[in-house]
């Protein structure tokens, strides 16, 4: 049932709207845990296998079957309590979360409650409210025109799914815009990825997140009547979504009306939200403690397994990279946020080339050059591109032994043949930088010769009539030569 | 051997004789199987203690140490392959993939399974009569009943229709029908046998154990019982059971509370009782009074606990995956329809109070309020535990009750739980052995002592049952 909810706050004492609105969301994230085994039983996770072939008398709650918590799902929730600054707490319970519903086979889901695993905490600037464990639904997939259950002509069960570990993270309401969602939901992807404790991916559903959303006057301190948002299924769904149901409550306050406390469906295809219709939401779950479990007992052998399991994380490395390294954010955030990347880089750096690559030179054709020669998502660990040859091509870019250009045909080889000595390449493909010595001059002297009205338009003062005859330049040396200095060279021998 | 010779071996004694060669397992198996049959086929002439029986002896030999001495087992026991139904219609044609760890253990022991039992659905019941196989009658007296949930499996044992029998006891089930019966009922303590294939009632109260013609035999099924289960987080890792051997009492000082030993209780079963305290002084045990304060507000935590646990646990008969299905047009209606139809009166009776006691806003006035009770109980217990070794009382308020004549009155029938559910809200060992008969009917006596005592306690048991030397054999077939 759907409350009237006063929207007090988002009105001023005499009833008026505001002029500005402030929208106040938090956001509620599942993550499925990459455990081997489901939350309460010894099935293996399923990654797409046929339906429910991965079920036990457990996970279909099958009469005189009981529930025994994962220990490695307890050790991921430690740690990423651990990696969001929570307060781990030293004893937790299971509740029974009671509704009927054809994905939950028990009649039951298994969820913390009011005594979570972790409490607390802050990632970025959006503060933790709690962590806590709890077992997915099974999969229905409705039969017919509506794709949800109340239209549809059926519906079937998978239970592979079902009983897989989640990890609930809840933010409280400290998110202000859906940019800012938006990113701050990358970093925590980045952070969970590097954890290792999931496989985080939106498209896929082993991250999901719901947004609650409200409005209030710029600056005021009191919530206003919130709604929930669920399924939005990919970054930028998310975002949209936020943004749609700002605009949304901006709409209806401002023309007087009220926000009705519901839950939102976000539909991707419309990019419209629909309510969830009453019979779907559930009023009273009833939760009660779990008695077929026992309390989660966190000990202080768990507590510094759970620290020693915790790599650097993305925000650490971040910060690392910006103020040491001196690059710049975004290039400290692509490093950090791509665990593979910022692993790359630092081996990269670490193997002493000479000459030496600056930082952020290095970061770069990481980010770029390589980046754009590998396959979605590879690690360049494992491309043929040795950490230690990339420094040494960067670093002879930079001491300009080799021009930009002909240092990608260099890297074109390494990702194509492997090796290690970037030299030898340049060597022997004779791609060593021509220095603008007199070898280099003739040939800008020819390229001006050749493209003498564009010569003349320079020298009249048009600067962009240059790139043609650098083109020349660079055709003519196959790109060995320096941008820089053909670009001197020209300017030298058109005398201004 | 003959088969009536057969048939007044305990299972112990049974067991015995196989290993010595003067029985095979065999013929022990064929000798109990064809009077489970005989009973199953009677019709309205039996005691109607089966739902099930097995078709023939096991092909592979009898495993030690238990020699093939065969079980019966209450029908709430999941065995795979086997009907499984807890009498319940809503489990109708039920076979579970997989069977009880209680139940596997004890036939890798060698105890194969004979027979499942009829109780009453879900183990909700104090009489036997809510089953949807109908009602179980005493053999002491055809028309009473044989006490609840358990009712099958105590009937069958002391009609020697079964050597021995695994029952639950969630606030008196295997205890109470043990009384009733005229045979040794146990609830071991809570968490030392899984439960682990057992469908569900209260998981917090759940326990089962051994149902059986003396103390001895129920040591010994026990033993092969008990022991951690991975599959259930609630199991403990206790200590063996050791064979009862005890003769005397000396020094052993037995609490007799007024709660549960007074007011309320039927004359004739307090005169068995007090005659089995003397019993007990000549054996050097010493009497003391004890308190028990809070355990007349048993009762009514349990019926707050025990249904609240239930509307949850029976949340999973819905029609969709197994048992009964009553198509709707659309998917409330066809839960509801399965649910109306295959659900007995008192089960429904308890999800709705269950759910009740659970809703928002009642929560703490009634789940809240109960468990507060229960610790009351379980301190009750343990500050008793510091003055005695065991709490003595009647099992079971009255003997066997007529059939019918408490199904119109739940409360009436609830309070036949009143001495056996203090203990199951402890979660402390109880059991009860036959004290003596009160109107031609066996009254029942009820030991329980601290947690995990339940080696100790089985030995108190049998000294106390040598004393008594009951006789139960006008109650077999």
């Amino acid at each position: 049932m759907s409350e009237r909810g006063a929207s007090g706050a988002s009105r001023t004492a005499d009833g008026a709207v505001p002029a500005s609105l402030e929208p106040v969301v938090g956001l509620e994230i599942h993550v499925q845990l990459a455990t081997a085994t489901k939350m309460f039983c010894g099935c293996e996770l399923s990654f797409g296998e046929p339906p429910n072939t991965r079920t036990c008398a457990v996970c279909l709650g099958l009469p005189g079957s009981l529930p025994v918590a994962n220990a490695c799902a307890v050790h991921f929730g430690l740690m990423i309590g651990l990696a969001l600054g929570s307060e781990l707490a030293p004893r937790s319970i299971f509740h029974r979360k009671n509704y009927f519903y054809p994905d939950l086979p028990k009649g039951y889901q298994i969820s913390q409650y009011d005594e979570p695993l972790c409490r607390g905490g802050r990632l970025g600037d959006v503060r933790i409210h709690r962590v806590h464990l709890e077992e997915d639904a099974a999969k229905l997939i409705h039969v017919g025109a509506s794709g949800r259950i109340h239209g549809s002509d059926a519906s079937v069960v998978d239970f592979n799914r079902g009983g897989t570990p989640l990890a609930e993270i809840v933010t409280e309401p400290d998110l202000r815009s859906p940019e800012q969602c938006n990113e701050w939901l990358k970093l925590l992807r980045a952070t969970l990825l590097r954890l290792g404790v999931s496989d985080v991916n939106m498209e896929e559903g082993s991250l999901r997140c719901d947004a609650n959303v409200s409005l209030r006057p710029a600056g005021s301190g009191e919530l206003g009547t919130k709604t929930e948002l669920k399924n939005m299924n990919s970054f930028r769904f998310l975002e949209r979504g936020i943004r749609a149901e700002i605009e949304r409550q901006q709409e209806i306050l401002q023309r007087g009306g009220e926000i009705v406390q519901e839950t939102l469906h976000y539909d991707p295809a419309g990019a419209r939200l629909t309510p969830l219709r009453s019979k779907e939401e559930v009023h009273d779950y009833r939760y009660f403690p779990e008695p077929d479990l026992i309390p989660v007992a966190v000990d202080e052998e768990m507590r510094s397994r759970a620290r020693a399991a915790l790599p650097e994380l993305p925000a650490a490395r971040a910060e690392r990279f910006e103020h040491e390294l001196g690059l710049s954010r975004e290039s400290a955030q692509l490093l950090a946020f791509r665990a593979e990347l910022g692993d790359y880089f630092q081996a990269a750096l670490a193997a002493d080339a000479e000459p030496e690559p600056p930082a952020q030179a290095l970061a770069n054709w990481i980010g770029g050059e390589l980046v754009r020669r590998l396959a979605e998502g590879e690690d360049p660990a494992r491309s043929p591109v040795a950490p230690s040859a990339l420094a040494s091509l960067v670093g002879l870019v930079s001491a300009k032994r080799v021009s930009v250009g002909a240092a990608r045909q260099v890297l074109d080889k390494l990702v194509a043949e492997g090796g290690s000595d970037p030299a030898a390449i340049i060597e022997r493909e004779g791609l060593a930088a021509l220095d603008g010595g007199e070898e280099l001059a003739a040939i800008v002297a020819a390229a001006l010769e050749a493209n003498a009205e564009a010569a003349e338009r320079v020298r009249a003062g048009n600067e962009k009539a240059i790139g043609p005859i650098i083109g020349a330049v660079m055709r003519e040396t196959h790109g060995r030569a320096d941008g820089g200095a053909v670009r001197r060279l020209v300017r030298e021998q058109l005398g201004i | 051997m003959s088969g009536g010779d057969i048939v007044q071996l305990s299972a112990g004694a049974a067991a015995a004789s196989v290993q010595a060669g003067a029985l095979s397992a065999r013929e022990l198996f064929e000798v109990y199987r064809a009077r489970a049959a005989a009973d199953r086929d009677a019709g309205g002439e039996g005691l109607n203690c089966f739902t099930w029986v097995a078709e023939r002896a096991p092909a592979e030999g009898a495993a030690e140490p238990l020699h093939g001495v065969p079980l019966a087992v209450k029908d709430l026991f999941c065995v795979e392959g086997v009907p499984s139904q807890a009498c319940s219609r809503i489990l109708e044609g039920y076979r579970p993939p997989y069977t009880a760890t209680a139940v596997a253990r004890l036939r890798d022991a060698g105890a194969p399974l004979l027979a499942k039992t009829n109780q009453d659905e879900f183990a909700m019941g104090s009489s036997s009569e809510n089953s949807a196989f109908g009602p179980v009658l005493n053999p002491w007296d055809r028309g009473r009943v044989p006490g609840g949930s358990s009712g099958g499996s105590a009937a069958a044992v002391a009609a020697g229709l079964a050597p021995w029998a695994l029952g639950t006891d969630t606030g008196g089930s295997i205890r109470q029908p043990a009384a009733l019966c005229g045979i040794v009922g146990m609830k071991p303590t809570y968490g030392t046998v899984s439960r682990y294939g057992m469908i569900a009632f209260a998981s917090s109260l759940d326990q089962a154990g051994p149902l059986t013609r003396n103390v001895s035999d129920a040591g010994l099924l026990l033993r092969h019982m008990t022991g951690h289960d991975a599959c259930d987080a609630t199991s403990l890792h206790s200590a063996s059971i050791s064979a009862p051997r005890a003769e005397r009492l000396d020094g052993v000082r037995l609490g007799v509370p007024e709660e549960l030993a007074g007011e309320g209780i039927e004359a004739g079963v307090l005169d068995a009782f007090h005659a089995a305290l003397a019993l007990a002084e000549e054996l050097g045990a010493e009497l003391a009074p004890a308190r028990l304060p809070h355990a007349p507000h048993a009762l009514a935590a349990y019926y707050v606990l025990a249904p609240a646990e239930c509307s949850s646990n029976l949340a999973r008969y819905d029609g969709v995956r197994f048992g009964l299905r009553v198509e709707g047009d659309d998917l409330l209606e066809m839960h509801t329809r399965t649910r109306h139809d295959g659900f007995g009166a008192e089960v429904k009776r308890r999800i709705m109070l269950g759910t009740y006691a659970l809703s928002a806003g009642y929560y703490e006035a009634y789940y809240g309020r109960a468990q507060r009770v229960r610790t009351k109980i379980a301190e009750d217990f343990s500050s008793a535990f510091e003055r005695v070794d065991y709490i003595v009382s009647p099992t079971s308020p009255t003997v066997a009750f007529k059939l019918g004549e408490r199904t119109s009155d739940p409360l009436s029938m609830y309070l036949s739980d009143y001495c056996t559910v203090p203990m199951s809200l402890a979660g402390i060992p109880a059991i009860s052995i036959p004290c003596g008969l009160s109107g031609g009917l066996p009254v029942g006596l009820q030991i329980a002592g601290p947690a995990l005592s339940d080696s100790a306690l089985l030995d108190a048991a049998h000294a106390l049952e040598q004393a008594i030397s009951f006789d139960a054999s006008a109650a077999r077939v």
